[in-house]
């Protein structure tokens, strides 16, 4: 008995062992998707509640870009700006962008959301009470949507975590290219646009990349400052019905699965940039490059063949 | 050889790095059309001399006159960061790692330092010395391309123009870089022992292209070399660097057939 059991053990491993690899993962990611299905059919998942409410939730995806997008380009101003203090031999830059990095890293985003939301409106009305000078323009000035408030949050926020990433990506460039653009009689600016900054990217793409998607994720926290329906994002969305239909399943296993594409398709955009970022970095053609990076699974004797045998 | 040919003029330049010091009390002139040579045993502050001419050191002691301006080291203001600026204007550094960019083709490297100044900077640039297209005065970016290619076909490079430097072997990336310095149309070229990192059959290129600079154009050189054939063909004038002084100072015939020191005429024998 253990010897035909070991021999079936042994044929199934040799079998399998002609299988490429990723095919394999392929397989399990199936099953588990299945398994999954499987489990939501039992729970009396309601896939036609689900296709009702589709569209009114992915509607929320242009808002959830839009924030995401308007977050990291302020946060990637702010991270440049702040980078470049943390460099600098200037005090005041090196300490104004120390206490920026140091507040915004030290509290948390949902926190500095409401900051930005509900506290900066009271200074606003505190201080025209105080100082009628000031205007009732700079008291609506402070106060702001729901939507710019997260976004502006989002960028101060990631804009602290992202100073670090490119501080690291300016030092990464050597100390002979700064020179020789000093020695061309560039200004600092143009030393920067021209030679520091642009190799830097190199190095500050991939994480930036990350800081992106994960910002992308944290747009549902702006749901918590209740946006208005007309311009709420995915997940303010996916609870508006959920909690009206009492379909919280549903709901929050459908937006889950928009964030995981959205997070996948970026991930994919992502590795093809920072591909193109070697331009000017690798001899090979690209090709070449292309083979080298994506070696032909299966028939590798390095792969991992599981537990079998 | 009057006063008014002078183009730099170093005096008791003095450097120290901490506790050590490199150059004691150092005294250089270069006139138009002079090429120097300064040579001595590493370490001895020939190359730290080099980059206190265009203040990528800065100089503990001494002036240093260059480009009808006279400059101390010290804390550098805004005032005193663009006096920098614009010496650098007029000097073309070569370093001994190349430092093209690496991010742009040779072309675009040629093309940075132009491309990077002001309509103002533009007026500051001397007049070139290789009767190539003129920039001055003109701020437009097909004049400084046209300029870019005449430089890089001058050392012998025009079908490179589109290749990151990367894919040049070091001899080309040093001819690119030395392309990139004559672009700005400078007074003075620095060389900064421009063959030391190359592989032995490279470096006669380079030397060919410093060679045909000296003496088809007259640019006035600074370079610190250990070639001392190059040396001997081209150079007006050779310093000998001892412990942060120049020893010894003469003509090429001087220092090689009538070498006054023992410390040099031991150098040499060691080199040659």
């Amino acid at each position: 008995m253990t010897d035909t059991s070991g021999d079936f053990r042994e044929r199934i491993a040799l079998a399998s062992a002609r299988i490429p690899f990723q095919v394999k993962v392929g397989a399990v990611w199936a099953v588990l998707f299945a398994l999954l299905g499987m489990l939501f059919y039992f729970a009396d998942y309601d896939v036609d509640w689900m296709r009702e409410n589709f569209t009114f939730i992915l509607r929320g995806l242009q808002f959830t870009l839009l924030m995401a997008l308007g977050g990291i380009v302020l946060a990637t101003i702010l991270a440049t700006l702040g980078a470049l203090a943390r460099l600098s031999r200037n005090p005041i830059l090196y300490g104004v962008a120390g206490f920026y990095v140091s507040f915004f890293r030290g509290t948390p985003l949902i926190v500095q959301m409401f900051l930005v939301y509900l506290a900066l409106p009271q200074i606003g009305g505190n201080l025209v009470d105080r100082y009628p000078g000031l205007g009732t323009n700079f008291q609506q000035a402070l106060i702001l949507e729901a939507a710019t408030a997260g976004t502006i949050a989002l960028g101060l926020n990631y804009g602290a975590y992202m100073t670090e990433i490119f501080r690291a990506g300016i030092q990464s460039v050597a100390h002979g290219q700064g020179e020789a653009a000093d020695a061309l009689g560039m200004r600092y600016v143009a030393k920067m646009r021209r030679v520091v900054l642009p190799q830097a990217m190199r190095v500050i793409i991939p994480p930036t990349g990350n800081e992106f998607i994960a910002m992308m994720k944290d747009t549902a926290l702006v749901s918590f400052l209740g946006v208005a329906v007309a311009t709420a994002e995915m997940f303010r969305r996916s609870q508006l019905v959920g909690k009206a239909d009492f379909k919280n399943l549903e709901a929050y296993v459908l937006v889950a699965l928009f964030y995981w594409a959205l997070t996948a398709i970026f991930t994919f955009f992502q590795s093809r940039l920072e591909a193109r970022m070697e331009t000017g970095y690798v001899r090979e053609s690209r090709s070449i490059v292309r083979a080298a990076r994506n070696p032909p699974h299966g028939d590798l004797p390095s792969q991992p063949h599981g537990g079998l045998g | 050889m009057t006063a008014d040919d002078v183009l730099v003029r170093v005096s008791g330049l003095q450097k120290s790095f901490g506790e050590h010091v490199v150059l004691r009390d150092v005294d250089l002139e270069l006139h138009r059309g002079e090429v120097i040579v300064i040579f001595g045993r590493s370490g001895s502050g020939k190359s730290t001399l080099l980059r206190c001419v265009n203040f990528l050191e800065d100089p503990t002691g001494g002036t240093i006159e260059i480009a009808g301006q006279t400059l101390t080291g010290g804390h550098r203001t805004r005032r005193k960061r663009e006096q920098i600026r614009r010496v650098r204007l007029h000097a073309g550094m070569v370093f001994q790692q190349f430092y093209l960019f690496p991010h742009l083709t040779a072309l675009q490297n040629v093309m940075s330092g132009p491309l990077a100044l002001g309509r103002a900077d533009r007026r500051l640039l001397s007049a070139p010395v290789d009767g190539s297209v003129d920039i001055r005065g003109r701020s437009d970016r097909a004049t400084i391309k046209r300029r870019a290619l005449d430089l890089l076909d001058q050392v012998g490079l025009a079908d490179k123009a589109d290749q990151h430097p990367i894919r040049l072997s070091g001899g080309q990336q040093q001819r690119v870089a030395i392309a990139r310095a004559l672009a700005m149309q400078p007074e003075v070229m620095l060389f900064d022992e421009p063959t030391s990192a190359l592989d032995p059959e490279l470096i006669g290129e380079v030397l060919a292209v410093m060679k045909k600079l000296a003496t088809e154009m007259n640019m006035p050189m600074l370079v610190v070399t250990h070639e001392m054939g190059f040396a001997r063909e081209v150079a007006h004038r050779m310093a000998f660097f001892h412990e942060g002084v120049i020893l010894e100072q003469g003509t090429p015939d001087e220092i090689f057939n009538h070498t006054k020191e023992t410390e040099t005429r031991r150098f040499l024998d060691a080199v040659l």
